[in-house]
């Protein structure tokens, strides 16, 4: 701060007090204005000092502010995406849950119509072969009849329950959007991560191979294999498993 | 054939439990993880077992060391199903004494060829 001292004023006014104090006939009022001449000299640029700093925490503040966007993907993003994929667990889980409802509820129909026509089947042949009477004949024309009324409600069941398996794949489009707007807040964070290490400057050091050391015995599971960001040393398919294990004596 | 099926995701025990009924095992029952599985396991005369790998509390891998070390289990045949499919795994599940190994996504084809092939073993008294 005394660097920005005006020094040439400084220097006038340290000449004035001088001659004032070498003469004799100089009042005590007159030594008071002159000090108070270098001490509003000395506050003057105090104030401009202060001025100064009070900018520059304004302008911090301001720049915090425009960056709290960061403190939003802490706050909210983040959970929020938590949310978003347990719901993609979930419509998943419905999803299949509605599909095997619709078979488990389908396979009995498809096997009573199964069984239905090969009663009739039987019939029809024996009368074909000419071995059936006037009353069996009665009962296979009443057969026929329920079957046809029996297999067309059948049917529409099956139908309603193909429409349910299809309307249930819905899923795709609603997961696919949800976990596309996770990639993108993942991205987000990766690039003010980035951002972070880079104001760190020289003073950071690559220290991201190091620590994936895993503790003996421990397993790293990875899960189910993307498309394309498969990792190393993964099997292709169960070809590919079968061929290991046979190798192995299975 | 009475089967336990042990899978954290309900939805993955259901197309198991569906194409085994298909198969024609009906007797099948289920458990989340291998803490609840094992107890199953010890006091309820299962024959055959089919287990994920990752799932939390005790994993399959455990399950199935566990099974081994058990005196009235260790022979129990163990399929494992499991999304799992690095070579160090499968290998690490091959020394634990696991009889068959499924990755995910599966077809029915391959559970029943595995099914198959585990029981031709354990007739021809391997």
């Amino acid at each position: 701060m005394e660097k920005n001292l005006d020094k040439a004023a400084l220097l006038a006014y340290t000449r004035i007090l001088l001659a004032q104090l070498e003469n004799d006939s100089t009042t005590d009022l007159e030594l008071g204005d002159t000090l108070d001449d270098i001490m509003a000299l000395r506050d003057s640029t105090l104030f401009l000092e202060l001025g100064k700093m009070t900018r520059e925490i304004h302008e911090s503040i301001m720049n915090f502010r425009l960056d709290s966007r960061i403190t939003d993907l802490a706050h909210t993003d983040i959970p929020d995406a938590k949310d978003r994929l347990e719901y993609v667990i979930t419509m998943t889980e419905n999803a299949a849950n509605t599909v095997m409802t619709v078979v488990e509820r389908g396979t009995p129909v498809a096997e009573k119509l199964i069984e239905q026509s090969k009663q009739l089947t039987q019939q029809w042949q024996k009368f074909r072969r000419r071995e059936m009477g006037p009353d069996e004949l009665r009962t296979m024309g009443q057969d026929v009849e329920n079957f046809f009324a029996e297999s067309s409600t059948m049917m529409t069941e099956l139908l309603s329950g193909f429409t349910e398996v299809l309307m249930a794949q819905d899923f795709q489009d609603l997961t696919g959007q949800i976990i596309r707007r996770v990639i993108n807040l993942v991205n987000e964070i990766e690039g003010n991560l980035v951002q972070l290490i880079r104001i760190q400057g020289e003073n950071y050091v690559r220290e991201d191979k190091k620590d994936k050391s895993v503790a003996a015995g421990e397993t790293i599971l990875e899960g189910p294999q993307v498309p394309g960001r498969e990792s190393t040393d993964v099997m292709r398919g169960q070809d590919d498993v079968d061929d290991l294990l046979a190798s192995l004596g299975f | 054939m009475k089967i336990l099926i042990v899978d954290d995701f309900s939805t993955m025990r259901r197309i198991i439990k569906n194409l085994l009924r298909d198969l024609g095992f009906n007797n099948t029952s289920e458990a989340d993880d291998g803490n609840t599985g094992l107890p199953m396991l010890q006091s309820g005369n299962f024959d055959f077992l089919v287990t994920d790998w990752n799932m939390p509390g005790m994993t399959g891998l455990d399950l199935l060391k566990a099974v081994r070390a058990d005196a009235r289990l260790k022979n129990l045949p163990v399929l494992m199903v499991t999304a799992e499919a690095k070579k160090e795994q499968i290998v690490m599940a091959a020394q634990a004494g696991v009889n068959g190994y499924i990755v995910k996504p599966f077809t029915a084809q391959t559970l029943k060829e595995k099914i198959d092939k585990i029981f031709e073993r354990i007739e021809a008294g391997g």
